[in-house]
């Protein structure tokens, strides 16, 4: 056993930082908020970077990495704040043609959770095609017949939703053992994504409690401050954890279960998120509480994605439901 | 990152796994926490035992008569003995953890072909004299004072959390050589042994009205130079190398006892009559169950991760500190959750009305602990916050 990421997974990992990095400095935020998060451009880079592809064969024009990988990548997306339906295009790939090349947008919609409704599909105005997660199987729906209406103000401004009063039914495209499986999918990549939310706010706060002087020091040096810091990093090292356990566990499915090690992925990794956008706020004081300072992205985002592939609480009940068959 | 194990790796376990279904269910029950004669003789018992079938000193090197095993390994080791509830390390634990190592380490052939055998193969028992009243976190504060006279040491001082004190044959006793230097500076490890005139040992009741500590007062107690490890006044250093033996491959065992205690509590849940059903109906019990054992698995691959550096680097990474704060954590808010779900029935200390009162609150006086012990939850954090994250330290305090 050797848990570590590979040289060539940390090559990789160090490849997307670097090139997410370059492209979404601090300053292009306000710029991504008018175009709503989605830049064709940034995508189509992002495509040519294996983001969408990086699990397909090579003869699927994949370079057949694997779900460890994934995570790796989705942490390095979600430490910067990449926008857009990055994941569902990544699922869809080979599923749906264009995905992996980024010709086709994908987005989706997961309707397998306990949650009755409304049905709110992000980025609805930028994508092809919408996937749907139903418990009966995978279905596909050209986005032009999607009647949705944008919200007049989305939580995160950087992923736009439309509420959709009735969805077409669209046409399945694989059974109810196939969706299941994408949404398990889903909430490991998801769960690396958080972890890079988890990381990124707390690189923020860090950098600004070394800075950011009052009383004559740096407020770091004030254990109150430097206790919430530390508490942001053990936040971060379990979102990481659970991340890395999920696409590891997915990559040799007889080391153990795969369900209860991505549910406490998605467990674990939204706790880091939620908890250290929150911090990250605090330990900005009142700039934290502005539009300036990116920490509210941050919060936002990992809102966003705890209700991606199913919430903490959902989760904390699936884990119950398998130990106790175990009991 | 690759979770599967090896042949060789699944070869270790399946043969220490046969070893311990063998041997563990014969061995007997483990005495009463009361009687210290017993505990000893069943504690070193069981060393002997592990020690004939070349499973003493997982993580000694060979010349030592360790078993030097991988750290991949050494985690199994500790995974296979904790799901075998085979007897706990118990009053071997400071000279296989720290003694030992130590006299590896620095100590003189003399003092190596005194001890080394007797810890590993349970011959001795030894325990630590490090903290003081007036030295806790602020362990270099120590005020217990060496002073030579011929060819002795003659120590006075008090010491206390000794664990075993009462049946220990030698202590790995700090003690203050030099007061004119700087805290860190004037400080050397002695071998203390406990038959010496001189040494009052006082038991300390801990918040379960019984406990292995004790308090250790030193009056004028003549200890031959010869029992000096490493250099004089170098005795923080000596201290400290042995933290390379130490890889938190032991966590193995907490993590399995701790799903085990998991089990426990769900099977108490279903037991338990609230508002006229199981209390495993109640969803929220349910999520705050299945919540805490999604942190203990991500706890769990932590502690891989962890092991994983380590194996890369050859060095614990600082990322030890961060594994502490989660684990300590993740058990006293499981435990806690254990009194919570025993109600009423928790007013007692041993079980009553087929509660399982008297483990559940063993285990949460257990887990209060550990937020203490071995570097508190605050002193981690500023490690973490300090070595880690690299923000400004504590102002020094003056040398005295």
């Amino acid at each position: 056993m050797n848990f570590q990421p590979t040289e060539d997974q940390k090559a990789l990992r160090e490849t997307i930082h670097a090139f997410v990095a370059d492209k979404i400095p601090n300053e292009r935020f306000p710029d991504l908020v008018k175009s709503k998060g989605f830049d064709r451009a940034l995508w189509s880079e992002l495509a040519e970077m294996g983001v969408f592809s990086l699990r397909l064969s090579e003869d699927e024009g994949g370079v057949g990495l694997g779900y460890s990988d994934a995570v790796l990548v989705f942490e390095e997306l979600g430490r910067r704040l990449v926008p857009g339906p990055l994941i569902w295009s990544h699922l869809a790939a080979g599923l749906i043609e264009g995905a992996a090349t980024g010709d086709t947008v994908v987005g989706g919609i997961d309707l397998c959770g306990p949650q009755a409704g409304p049905i709110l599909i992000e980025h609805l105005d930028s994508i092809d095609v919408l996937i749907v997660l139903r418990p009966e199987g995978i279905f596909r729906i050209d986005a032009r017949e999607i009647d949705g209406e944008e919200v007049e103000v989305s939580l995160d401004p950087l992923s736009p939703v439309s509420y959709v009063a009735s969805l077409p039914a669209g046409t399945q495209i694989a059974d109810a053992a196939a969706s299941a499986r994408m949404r398990l999918e889903g909430a490991a990549i998801v769960s690396g994504q958080l972890l890079g939310l988890a990381s990124g706010a707390l690189e923020l706060a860090n950098e600004y409690a070394k800075t950011r002087e009052q009383f004559g020091r740096p407020i770091g040096g004030f254990q109150a401050v430097k206790h919430m810091l530390a508490d942001m990093f053990v936040k971060q090292e379990a979102a990481r954890a659970g991340a890395y356990n999920a696409g590891a566990t997915l990559d040799a499915p007889e080391v153990a279960d795969v369900e209860r090690a991505v549910s406490a992925a998605k467990i674990t990794a939204g706790e880091g998120a939620i908890r250290n956008a929150r911090t990250c706020i605090q330990v900005h004081g009142g700039m934290g509480f502005t539009w300036e300072v990116i920490a509210h992205y941050y919060f936002k985002r990992a809102w966003v994605l705890e209700n991606a592939f199913g919430t903490q609480d959902e989760h904390s009940e699936r884990i119950a439901t398998l130990l106790e068959a175990l009991n | 990152m690759d979770l599967r194990y090896t042949q060789d790796e699944t070869k270790f376990r399946n043969e220490l796994a046969s070893w311990l279904a063998s041997e563990v269910p014969t061995y007997g029950l483990s005495p009463s926490s009361h009687d210290w004669d017993a505990r000893r003789v069943y504690d070193t018992g069981w060393q002997r035992k592990l020690f004939d079938a070349g499973y003493a000193g997982i993580n000694w090197p060979k010349e030592y008569g360790g078993r030097d095993a991988t750290l991949i390994e050494q985690l199994i080791y500790f995974e296979e003995i904790a799901k075998a509830n085979a007897p706990y390390v118990g009053v071997n634990f400071v000279g296989i953890l720290h003694g030992g190592p130590t006299i590896m380490a620095e100590g003189t052939d003399a003092q190596k072909a005194k001890h080394i055998r007797g810890i590993i193969s349970g011959e001795q028992v030894w325990c630590q004299g490090f903290s003081e009243p007036v030295a806790g976190s602020d362990l270099a504060g120590l005020q217990t004072r060496a002073t030579r006279d011929g060819d002795d040491y003659i120590v006075s001082g008090h010491k206390i959390w000794t664990s075993f004190a009462q049946v220990a044959d030698y202590c790995e006793l700090l003690v203050r050589t030099d007061p004119d230097t700087p805290k860190h500076g004037g400080i050397s490890w002695l071998i203390m042994p406990m038959d010496l005139d001189g040494i009052d040992i006082r038991p300390l009741p801990t918040i379960e009205g019984e406990g292995e500590f004790s308090e250790v007062f030193l009056d004028n107690v003549r200890i031959p130079i010869e029992n000096l490890v490493g250099k004089e006044n170098d005795g923080w250093r000596v201290t400290n190398v042995t933290l390379r033996f130490e890889r938190g491959t032991a966590f193995a065992s907490d993590m399995i006892h701790l799903q085990a205690f998991v089990q426990d509590m769900i099977k108490a849940a279903k037991q338990i009559t609230s508002d006229g059903t199981s209390a495993w109906e109640d969803k929220a019990l349910r999520r705050e169950i299945g919540h805490l054992s999604g942190e203990l698995e991500a706890l769990w691959a932590m502690v891989k991760l962890s092991v994983c550096e380590a194996l890369e680097s050859g060095v614990p990474g600082l990322g030890s500190s961060a594994i502490k704060l989660y684990y300590t954590s993740i058990y006293q808010r499981i435990t806690e959750l254990g009194v919570r779900l025993m109600g009423r029935a928790g007013l007692s200390r041993s079980d009553v009305g087929g509660m399982p009162s008297s483990l559940f609150l063993a285990r949460h006086f257990n887990a209060i602990s550990l937020t203490i012990a071995a570097g508190t939850t605050e002193i981690q954090k500023n490690i973490i916050g300090e070595r880690v994250l690299g923000l400004p330290k504590e102002p020094k305090p003056q040398p005295r």
